[in-house]
């Protein structure tokens, strides 16, 4: 059994999230530079000249990216021999996330009457065991300028992947100028309701292509086929409306074929820490 | 590249901005974004006076992040635009000139652009960072209780904004 300060899960929250609000990814970097050689219309082209000058001056001033510093969803996978000491586990996140986003805007709130937490907190929280004695967290801040483009369909299997591709594409044409394009996809597809939703979201924040044939062909041709639709940077028209997909997949019932296509906004920020 | 400045000398300059068309704004412009419409349209259901006067002014649909000593503002790029269709033609009636955000609208805004020769210009989501480089000052005057969604007063200098809904009704989002 491998003891762990509770004090070390608080810190790497606080430092992971005061980072990301900040500093954007050198992935998301690389993809947005990309982006803009692969760029055909005017509009695009200064838009993601925008999105890279921000970043720039962003780490240069030390101030967020994008003032939705977003709501903090955490993957938290917990080796079985670990004993957590010191307090509780959930309290630690939410301690990271309040001291990492003093300087932050606060934008969580009570869903119906709308009362302001006034501290950025909860975290949206996934605990999952695994073998070992190691915690691996996994952060996202997201927006939901993206989140709210997101959606969900319990398609039937008769649909197949075809119907699977049909439901991807059609949110993100339908999400249009609304999430910061270029977006990036995570798609959950197979186990419940719940469980397509978590693995749309999980693909996101962990930002790792397939490494199944199948399954990265198929992100290939929806990132194809996302880009053929001509939203463009920021919506005003142009090739690229999207930088990356990614699948991940978990069997599912006889009856069913869930599908849940999460979007992120080109302001990526997702990170990984192990204690 | 227009330059545009509020306030407004001539509301018929608007006229003149066509979609697609870059714009630098400067001047005095105000913040609210979906907290502080609600209220807004609220009094106006109330018939009670408002905190601010709506004749040819620009709102900025944004909610900045704290600002850092030595800055005016935090980081403070466009919220997504679409929130705001409920509310927009209402103030825009009432005499609005100008809308700030980024994303689409519907055909209600669309319309009262046209009707009451108002504009849309989008300003780059996601650029929090850079946006703030042409906030100079901001003060909270109204509302202050919803914080970051408080209506703020900047005054701004070569606001970088693209005309997305122009006095015409074109769009640029529309493909």
């Amino acid at each position: 059994m491998r003891q762990i300060d509770i004090k070390l899960v608080e810190n790497a929250i606080y430092e992971l999230c005061s980072d990301l609000c900040i500093n954007m990814p050198a992935d998301t970097l690389m993809l947005l530079e990309n982006a803009l050689n692969n760029e055909v219309t005017e509009h695009g082209k200064n838009n993601l000249k925008i999105a890279l000058d921000n970043a720039k001056i962003a780490k240069e001033m030390q101030i967020p990216i994008c003032q939705d510093t977003g709501m903090v969803t955490v993957f938290a996978s917990i080796g079985q021999d670990v004993h957590f000491t010191g307090g509780s586990f959930t309290d630690a996140i939410n301690n990271g996330v309040r001291k990492a986003y003093i300087p932050f805007r606060k934008s969580v709130l009570s869903p119906l009457d709308r009362v302001n937490t006034g501290d950025n907190t909860p975290a949206v929280i996934h605990v999952s065991l695994v073998e070992g004695d190691k915690v691996k967290l996994t952060v996202a801040p997201k927006g939901f300028g993206s989140e709210n483009m997101s959606a969900l369909k319990m398609l039937k299997p008769s649909e197949s992947v075809e119907g699977v591709k049909d439901f991807i594409i059609k949110t993100v044409k339908k999400a249009g100028s609304n999430p910061c394009p270029p977006v990036i996809v995570g798609v959950g597809i197979g186990g419940t309701m719940e469980k397509a939703a978590l693995m749309a979201k999980h693909s996101l924040a962990v930002s790792k292509r397939s490494e199944d044939d199948q399954i990265y062909n198929l992100e290939q041709e929806l990132l194809d086929k996302i880009n053929d639709l001509g939203i463009g940077p920021q919506g005003m028209g142009g090739r690229c409306t999207c930088l990356n997909v990614f699948i991940e997949t978990y069997p599912t019932h006889i009856a069913g074929l869930p599908v849940a296509v999460n979007i992120q906004c080109h302001c990526a920020r997702h990170g990984e820490v192990e204690i | 590249m227009i330059k545009i400045e509020f306030p407004l000398n001539d509301r018929d300059v608007l006229k003149t901005l066509k979609t697609g068309d870059t714009v630098l704004l400067s001047g005095t412009i105000y913040t609210a974004r979906d907290a502080a419409h609600k209220k807004l349209i609220n009094l106006i259901n109330e018939n009670k006076p408002l905190p601010i006067d709506l004749k040819d002014i620009a709102i900025y649909y944004t909610g900045p992040c704290p600002k850092k000593e030595n800055m005016p503002i935090g980081s403070c790029g466009p919220t997504t635009s679409g929130r705001m269709d409920a509310y927009a033609p209402t103030l825009i009636q009432l005499g609005q000139a100008v809308m700030i955000g980024k994303g689409e609208r519907d055909q209600n805004v669309i319309d009262a652009c046209k009707k009451y020769g108002a504009v849309y210009l989008a300003a780059a989501g996601g650029a929090g960072a850079l946006m703030a480089q042409s906030v100079k000052e901001c003060k909270v005057i109204a509302f202050p209780e919803l914080l970051s969604e408080a209506i703020h007063l900047l005054k701004v200098e070569n606001m970088p904004l693209t005309v997305a809904i122009d006095t015409s009704g074109n769009d640029i989002y529309k493909r």
